[in-house]
């Protein structure tokens, strides 16, 4: 008999009963609010006068709406600044940890998670947010919920789900100098599409993604939803146990031992069966940018913009309206496209290894005159190590720039959007329609190595040439 | 609320992977209740920067007061804001027919009693004809047999027998059956060392 993957041996630990309905009742071990999707959610407990069942397992922070400039209360825009008071009286009234501004926590829900050591493997976590797949990079099952489903959590600590199945995405080989977990996940989402993942967890693994630091493979986990997965994990090793030990809520001593062998415990079977898998070759991967509307429509930079004409019928509408919105014609060049803002942030890219490599291609240069470029780090956290590091100074002296922690020009619901149709070089995760605040703004995703070159030319480049 | 069958017009929004952010766009999220959603439905798709009104079915008369949205393939991707099936269900929809559907957006709709059911690319694609040719077209979805009805036509149409049957029982609002089993979840949270921090 095949042995169990994660995902089997976290479901089954989790299941609580089965539901009239043939769902399964699953226990949610961590489950992570925002001020967007929560307040709505909220009231409805109290029109159905239900009280959170588990207070102590639900934290609470502010991301979406903050402004990342000028941060003081109350905030210049009455809608932001409702919305933050209803998140605050929300956790006050209901018992739950919020981590507030200039608490020292807060950031982005999908990097505090990790960073604060809630995260861990082989729990169950959700979150009004489509990104909470991000923890599952710890080996945890990890996803994004809709309002009433975070009223079901709050009222019962549980969801009604059916399970999915598993493809595990094996990737070989090593990232080429210049590439990074950002061009991998974009070539698996060019690979099997954006909606090749609807009803999958996504199991990567390899000895591509076994030597990645927990950042790159949280970088990848966050975008398995853009290819319809709702979760991806990778399993948890030692890279997960070392990242983990000594954090806020890890545990510690004799409890961290007894820790590492559930999380070693949770992790697949060698012999685990897999409803479907993939293979790809990371040394074949060259940074990647979309050229489109959709995360899937992405090249390497020395490609060229594909034909709609020449590709399977399924997609050649979605790529005619794509061309049609980024002004692009079928067969142009990416490489040398100019470019109006430059964004290195988002859950998916501001952690501190990625203003790292970002500062290392700044250092010394500085950001073309015609550009508008920030860097937002996804916590107060980030931003304390990176500026400890002299990070900051790098961004700004070379006209970057320095903000704090939010999810800023990810999505348009702060003061931090596209005008027009700006273009943007992004290292975010969406590159829909209006995405960046602006109906007619422009989106390319990319590494944010690759943001950073882009600036510092003011049009898309190969970042590989700054990268030693 | 048990639901078992749908009837009234149709209304089509064509094209593949239409994401939340089209059905609303996030600067509208920051209301903190769902109270106006249906207000702002494909707003950037229906009004341009001065807000006149550009071609769109949700501006289109002939299709004012449709109950059933009809959509291809991915439908609802991306984010997982409920404000998109809110504003939709604001807007008049009861149920959503399409070749495909994003997983989260499925997911809200169905713990908001607004059903997600699946045909095949041809009957989408007839289905839109006849709706587009007559938009008074009475259309009867029934998820107790699994069709939708119109003119003559019988089309087979597919959900998952578990959403199905919550509509049919009226048990898609899953809080309450959750409730029932609150001593259960207190016994499987004890069986997770994690949840007591590893200490024993």
């Amino acid at each position: 008999m095949a042995g169990r993957n994660l995902f089997q041996k976290v479901w089954e630990s989790h299941a609580v009963a089965q539901l009239p309905t043939g769902q399964t009742q699953l226990l949610i071990g961590l489950h992570l609010v925002h001020e967007v999707t929560s307040p709505q959610a909220f009231d409805m407990l109290r029109e159905q006068g239900l009280a959170v069942a588990f207070p102590g397992r639900t934290y609470a922070t502010v991301d979406h709406i903050v402004p990342t400039d000028a941060r003081t209360r109350p905030f210049a825009d009455g809608q932001a600044e409702e919305m933050m008071s209803a998140l605050e009286r929300n956790a006050r009234e209901f018992g739950i940890a919020f981590f507030g501004l200039g608490d020292g926590r807060q950031g982005i829900v999908h990097v505090i998670g990790p960073e604060t050591g809630l995260t861990q493997p082989g729990m169950t976590i959700a979150c009004g947010d489509s990104h909470t797949s991000t923890h599952g990079a710890f080996g945890s099952l990890a996803f994004g919920v809709g309002t009433s489903q975070i009223k079901d959590v709050l009222a019962t600590q549980c969801l009604a789900m059916t399970p999915l199945k598993v493809r595990r995405i094996e990737v070989t080989g090593a990232l080429p100098r210049g590439v990074y977990s950002k061009d991998v996940i974009l070539a698996i989402i060019r690979k099997l599409g954006v909606n090749g993942g609807i009803g999958y967890a996504y199991e990567y693994g390899g000895p591509c993604v076994e030597r990645m630091t927990m950042e790159e493979r949280m970088s990848i986990c966050n975008m398995s939803i853009e290819g319809g997965a709702r979760i991806g994990y990778v399993n948890p090793d030692e890279t997960t146990f070392n990242y983990i030990r000594g954090r806020e809520y890890s545990p510690s001593g004799a409890a961290f031992d007894r820790a590492v062998a559930f999380w070693t415990s949770v992790a697949s079977d060698r012999d685990a069966a897999y409803d479907d898998g993939v293979e790809l070759d990371a040394s074949e991967i060259e940074p990647h940018v979309t050229w489109g509307i959709t995360p899937g429509q992405a090249v390497g930079i020395t490609e060229r913009v594909p034909d709609p004409a020449r590709l399977p019928e399924a997609e050649r509408a979605t790529a005619a309206q794509a061309l049609k919105h980024m002004g692009l014609e079928a067969g142009a060049r990416l490489e040398g496209l100019p470019i109006d803002v430059a964004f290195i942030g988002s859950c998916t890219n501001s952690r501190l290894s990625d203003l790292r490599e970002a500062a290392s291609v700044v250092k010394g240069r500085h950001v073309a005159p015609s550009v508008r470029a920030l860097v937002v780090p996804g916590s107060e956290r980030v931003k304390r190590a990176a500026e400890a590091e002299g990070l900051d100074r790098i961004f700004t002296n070379a006209g970057f720039e320095w903000r704090g922690a939010g999810c800023s020009m990810c999505l348009g619901m702060n003061p931090d959007k596209l005008k027009g149709r700006e273009l943007c070089a992004s290292s975010s995760n969406r590159n829909f329609i209006g995405r960046q605040g602006s109906p007619q703004g422009r989106t390319i995703l990319m590494s944010p190595v690759m943001v950073a070159a882009a600036a510092i030319e003011g049009k898309l480049a190969d970042a590989r040439k700054y990268v030693v | 609320m048990k639901i078992t069958e749908l009837a009234g017009t149709g209304i089509c929004v064509e094209g593949n992977d239409i994401d939340t952010d089209r059905i609303i766009p996030a600067r509208f999220m920051k209301e903190i209740t769902f109270a106006n959603m249906g207000r702002y439905a494909f707003y950037d798709q229906r009004f341009d920067e001065r807000g006149a009104a550009k071609p769109h079915p949700f501006n289109d008369p002939r299709f004012q007061g449709a109950s059933l949205l009809i959509v291809n393939k991915n439908f609802g991707c991306g984010s997982s804001r409920e404000h998109a099936p809110q504003a939709l269900m604001r807007s008049g929809i009861r149920a959503v027919l399409g070749e495909s559907f994003a997983e989260i957006f499925a997911g809200n709709c169905t713990a908001m009693g607004v059903p997600t059911v699946t045909a095949s690319e041809s009957e989408i694609a007839d289905l839109m004809a006849a709706v587009r040719q007559t938009p008074a077209l009475g259309l009867r979805l029934s998820l107790a047999d699994r069709t939708l009805s119109y003119h003559t036509k019988r089309v087979p149409v597919c959900l998952s027998d578990v959403v199905r049957r919550a509509f049919l029982e009226g048990t898609w609002d899953s809080t309450s059956l959750m409730l029932a089993n609150l001593d259960q979840v207190r016994r499987t949270a004890g069986r997770l060392a994690y949840l007591n921090r590893f200490s024993q």
